[in-house]
């Protein structure tokens, strides 16, 4: 077709603005960071107690109740949660929320891991509730990556994906990619049943199982066999990249056999 | 407007029209007139083809150097280094021979004429006077013997039954299509946690909490039948404050202190419902987004599912566990012609 | 009677070895002729030709990595236990199929490879079909002769999406075991003979042992030699036809200009199919692609977020997701005399793609009822010239990638931080409104580009130059076009809306076949009632006149 108007872009235009288009869906397909402290697991003392109500008070209060007894409509009750709940959500950064609502997303976190304990401790103090798991508990070398898969994938896939890269669900809300999520987190999060998140119980999931499910999720990270994992996603973004990249390069290359040479 | 097809113009209001201009100039390439930009253009072509040599090369050392191990970087290295040998294997040769036909080899256009397509009237009269011929050969000819024709067609067509009655009769085994409507759930039937089989204890559930349930036994099943049982008796359990649950009228007893139980097949075209959001109890489909109302009898909220799970009459037994009262009042899973009756 | 090849001059010992070949296999299969006939076949070159190739190169690839696949999986659902290198599936209990699948990947050196590659050209495969096909609507390649053509190549299109969900179905993960399990429900939907399709299909009920083995047999026996079997006589119809072209000089709808099969296509095309070889290569190597081992063996109970088909299903998968259920306080579902009939299945899923497809395979005799009775047309359409034609085809296309987006719509939500049910509304509606939006639209755009077409043969191309007259006039210099330039846009056929005969005879009687004719006639005036004609020589003298550019 030669005796078409000459085009008057530069002929590697069309390759150029396809390896832009590209490095902006690898920009949007990479997984988001999240921070997250790590808080000890010492014992407390009263005088952290003490600290932590303070906190509590200056930070948390407005929204939950200086006795954190809650608001219908704003705030739950946090008598009972239990200091590995407060150790989640204030150690990812969830708390203290924007606003609240159903999702909490995890955010930069506000206070250090000692500031973290004496929340926990404080609120551990208003009723039993499921404690900070030990190293032991959350050691991912200890747990068996096979169980934990076959424990992932009845509990947590149709929420998380398959290998935890995470999932929408209804209304805007969505379940977070656990790529980055430490083992005491996934830990406290199965145990406490966060936001949307369903409780998984000792009785439900035993802390072994726990510690697999562990296992499994950091085993994940060690990379993917067959090459880049394309952000985890799954047959739609294979099926992006074969299109794009795929019949991209392709066509590109039936232009330049097309094209006059020089 | 027509075109004159022999010529190729167009006509306009007062019959002229442009003409065609005929082929274009030919634009020769640098090789064509300057022996050194052929002799580059050869080595080109050169380089490209030993490239594939060597991408050859480093695909069969690469399948004895990168091995397969436990981990799972070996395995990705033995993927990349054949994958990119046989990648520039390939790619050398193509892009090789290609570059070889656009710079070296001939590119004055050519033409050639088309012939109409149809055979002309002389062939085609001939060949209607063949097939007269041929009829008049067989002995029936057009319109007569029509009993005989009539046969062989009806035997012709008949024929394959005797072949696909018993292929397509052989590939159902019993269908005993009335087994879509009945799961392994009986009276007594223990819930337990699936994948372990593990019964489960009322007290085991807490609000907030959602169980992935198999009925007690399904694991000793020989493997086969478990899947198939598995996939109609799947069930969720989840305890709700009594204050929000719904009671649906009728089933005032199926239930048992804010424990309820429904299918996990979803009655649309029968994915795992399983996402549980704690907060709304709604239940939502991964597949295309059909959502129950766990605490208003599963009914569906949101999605192409129209009928609500169904659900598991459960209560507890004196050692504590909960088990089924029943089977499922109805088929579960996706609908089918014949599911009310 | 023998024939001589004219050896090349250079070597004679190796003439007269190859003449001699030639001449002993002449002798027994008149090759003489074949060769005469083919070999310097000419074919025009432009890029867009090319696509069907790439579906041809990505079908050969299949095959050459799917035999080597044969070699490894095992197509049975009889229960064993993982023993291999990968360790979160050590000792996990699976089918055979599913095993089989793990072991080549994992302990086969080169066998992970082959599987991505497999996968990736099934991809490459079904999107240049896709491609193809559009080129050859949008050109209007269909055109008489070549109806049979597109026939031949709908049929490809089809049996390349069962190849692509059979296969992906055979490692028995949960993630393709769900997409099986979809396919049940859509099946059992299916009034009167449902539940028996299903239970034939399964051989008894949902999964059964029996399903596996026998899409391994469609998968790598039955659909592939269809296909062979088609794609020979696609190929052949194209020799047969001769390739079509693009309007330019010294082309017309009765030569072909191009260069010939040996040895230019030969080397350009058989060069690319090792490009297309390369791609797919390049793609396994650096690309996971179908990681069942991340899925697990399939299981009725587990699923994940992100449970979609490949690509080329996701239009009924979006379809189905679209569907609600309910609407307005009106079900989708009716129970008639006990009856179960799902209309929220069978609209998504069996009746949309069957008229989307039926529309798609009937479309060259739709185009030629408005046309009317035409000759053999063999140069190609430049999508402007048709506007209908185009926005029709823009609006299949916008409608399509709608359904794909929704199929993708939970993913889509995660990325971009929306909301499943907000996407699912806005699509609901978009489904209808998209498609005609993008008809209208394209249809403007083509007319405008017609019009720019005209204005660029009666005036030239601005040449940036301007030039002040005497009398204090500035006027921008336009260069002429030249014959090549103007006669790619002067040489379209304008077709008028058909006439046809009048209702009534001479004698007041209404004629037979006249509703007919007059949805014909209906129809072409939609096409064709609003066109812009190309330029005639006298309309270009009056233009020259008229000013000094």
């Amino acid at each position: 077709m030669r005796s078409v108007a000459l085009k008057r872009h530069h002929r590697a235009a069309p390759m150029l603005l396809l390896v832009v288009l590209l490095a902006a869906i690898t920009g949007v397909a990479a997984v988001a960071q999240t921070q997250t402290a790590q808080a000890t697991t010492d014992t407390v003392s009263a005088s952290d107690v003490e600290e932590g109500q303070k906190l509590f008070a200056a930070n948390c209060a407005t929204c939950h109740g200086l006795d954190a007894q809650g608001q219908t409509g704003v705030a739950p009750s946090l008598v009972g949660v239990g200091a590995a709940a407060v150790h989640f959500q204030v150690g990812t950064g969830r708390m203290p929320m924007q606003s609240s609502g159903p999702q909490a997303p995890a955010k930069p976190v506000q206070f250090t891991e000692e500031q973290i304990s004496q929340l926990a401790a404080w609120v551990a103090t208003l009723g039993p509730g499921p404690s900070i798991p030990t190293a032991e508990m959350v050691d991912p070398e200890l747990g068996d990556a096979a169980n934990g898969m076959a424990l992932f994938r009845t509990n947590c896939a149709m929420c998380h994906g398959s290998i935890g890269g995470g999932g929408a669900l209804t209304g805007g809300k969505y379940a977070p990619s656990l790529m980055q999520t430490t083992p005491e987190h996934i830990y406290e999060a199965m145990l406490t049943g966060p936001q949307s998140m369903p409780v998984f119980n000792e009785a439900n999931i035993t802390p072994e199982g726990k510690r697999d499910i562990i296992a499994f999720l950091v085993a994940q990270r060690e990379g993917y066999p067959g090459g880049s994992g394309l952000g985890a996603i799954g047959p739609v973004a294979e099926g992006l990249w074969g299109w794009l990249l795929g019949l991209g390069l392709i066509v590109g290359i039936t232009v330049w056999i097309g094209a006059r040479s020089s | 407007m027509t075109i004159d097809s022999h010529k190729g113009q167009e006509t306009g209001a007062n019959g002229e029209s442009f003409e065609n201009p005929g082929l274009p100039d030919h634009r020769p390439r640098r090789a064509d007139v300057d022996p050194k930009a052929a002799k580059r253009a050869e080595r080109q072509v050169v380089a490209l083809f030993t490239l594939s040599v060597l991408g050859t090369i480093l695909a069969v050392v690469a399948y004895f150097v990168f091995r397969p191990g436990e981990t799972v970087e070996s395995i990705r290295y033995a993927n990349l280094f054949l994958g990119l040998g046989i990648f520039l294997a390939m790619m050398g040769i193509g892009l090789g021979a290609i570059h070889w036909a656009k710079t070296l080899m001939r590119d004055h256009e050519m033409v050639e004429e088309r012939h109409e397509l149809r055979s002309s009237d002389e062939t085609r009269a001939a060949a209607v006077e063949m097939l007269k011929a041929g009829a008049k050969d067989s002995g029936v000819g057009i319109g007569r013997r029509g009993l005989l024709k009539g046969s062989v067609i009806g035997a012709m067509l008949l024929a394959p039954l005797a072949l696909l009655v018993p292929y397509v009769g052989n590939l159902g085994g019993d269908w005993n299509v009335s087994k879509f409507k009945h799961t392994m759930w009986k009276k007594g039937t223990r819930l337990a946690r699936d994948p372990d089989g593990t019964p489960i204890k009322a007290s085991d559930v807490t609000i907030g909490s959602v169980f992935h349930v198999i009925p007690e036994g399904l694991n000793d099943l020989p493997h086969h039948e478990l899947m198939v049982e598995k996939s109609k008796a799947v069930v969720l359990l989840v305890r709700l404050n009594p204050a929000d649950l719904k009671v649906q009228p009728g089933r005032e007893d199926w239930s048992f202190d804010g424990i309820v139980a429904y299918s996990k097949i979803c009655t649309h075209v029968g994915c795992p419902v399983a996402l549980y959001e704690q907060q709304t109890h709604h239940l939502l489909c991964p597949c295309h987004q059909s959502t129950f109302d766990v605490a208003d009898g599963a009914k569906v909220v949101f999605g192409p599912a129209k009928r609500p799970l169904p659900q598991l009459p459960i209560t507890v037994d004196d050692e504590g566990y909960i088990v089924a009262q029943d089977d499922f009042n109805e088929p579960i899973g996706p609908s089918f012609w014949e599911r009310l009756k | 009677m023998t024939t001589t090849v004219t050896p090349p001059p250079a070597n004679p010992r190796l003439a007269k070895v190859a003449g001699g070949t030639a001449n002993w296999v002449d002798d027994r299969t008149n090759i003489g002729g074949f060769v005469k006939f083919f070999s310097r076949k000419l074919f025009p070159d432009h890029w867009s030709f090319m696509l069907g190739e790439v579906a041809l190169y990505s079908f050969i690839v299949l095959l050459l990595s799917g035999v080597i696949l044969t070699a490894f999986f095992v197509p049975s659902m009889e229960e064993t236990h993982y023993e291999g290198a990968f360790a979160s599936m050590h000792g996990v209990a699976m089918t055979k199929a599913f095993e089989s699948t793990l072991y080549m990947s994992f302990d086969v050196p080169g066998g992970l490879l082959m599987r991505q590659i497999h996968h990736w050209a099934a991809l490459i495969f079904t999107a240049s079909i896709v491609t193809h096909m559009a080129r050859i609507f949008f050109t209007g390649a269909f055109r008489k002769p070549r109806e049979i053509n597109w026939l031949v190549g709908f049929t490809l299109m089809l049996l390349s999406l069962a190849a692509g969900f059979t296969g992906y179905s055979l490692p028995d993960d949960v993630l393709s075991g769900n997409g099986l399990r979809i396919i049940d429900g859509v099946i059992k939907s299916i009034p009167f003979f449902g539940s028996y399709i299903s239970y034939g299909l399964f051989g008894g009920e949902f999964p059964g042992v029996h399903l596996i083995p026998r899409m391994f047999t469609a998968h790598i026996l039955l659909i592939p030699a269809l296909i062979l079997g088609l794609v020979a006589v696609h190929l052949f119809l194209v020799f047969l036809h001769k390739h079509t072209q693009y309007p330019g000089g010294g082309r017309t709808d009765k030569n072909v200009v191009g260069l010939p099969l040996f040895p230019v296509y030969t080397a350009k095309a058989g060069g690319f199919f090792f490009v297309v070889f390369g791609v797919i290569a390049l793609l396994g190597a650096l690309f996971q692609i179908n990681p069942v081992w991340n899925y697990g063996p399939y299981d009725p109970s587990p699923v994940s977020a992100g449970t979609q088909p490949d690509w080329y299903m996701l239009f009924i998968d979006g379809a189905l997701r679209a569907q609600p259920g309910w609407l307005f306080g009106l079900p989708f579902e009716w129970e008639i005399g006990g009856y179960t009939l799902s209309w929220n299945i069978l609209i998504p899923a069996v009746i949309l793609p069957g008229l989307f497809f039926t529309f798609l395979a009937l479309y060259p005799w739709i185009e030629a009822w408005a046309t009317g009775d035409r000759g053999e047309r063999h140069v190609l359409d430049r999508p402007r010239n048709v506007p209908v034609r185009t926005g029709i085809g823009v609006a299949l296309i916008t409608f399509y990638v709608i359904l794909v987006l929704e199929g993708s719509n939970d993913i889509v939500a995660n990325l971009f931080h929306l909301s499943i049910n907000d996407l699912t509304l806005l699509f609901r509606v978009l489904i209808f409104v998209g498609p005609v939006v993008a008809f209208i639209v394209t249809r403007r755009l083509c007319l405008g580009l017609q019009r720019k077409d005209r204005e660029l043969v009666l005036h030239g191309h601005e040449s940036g130059r301007i030039v002040r007259h005497e009398n204090g006039e500035y006027i921008e210099v336009h260069t002429p076009l030249t014959e090549q330039e103007r006669w790619v846009r002067v040489s379209y056929e304008s077709i008028k809306p058909i006439e046809i005969e009048p209702e009534y005879n001479d004698r007041g009687v209404r004629r037979k076949g006249y509703k007919w004719d007059r949805f014909k006639q209906r129809l072409s005036r939609w096409y064709y009632e609003e066109r812009i004609d190309p330029v005639t020589p006298e309309e270009l003298r009056a233009a020259q006149e008229h000013g000094h550019h």
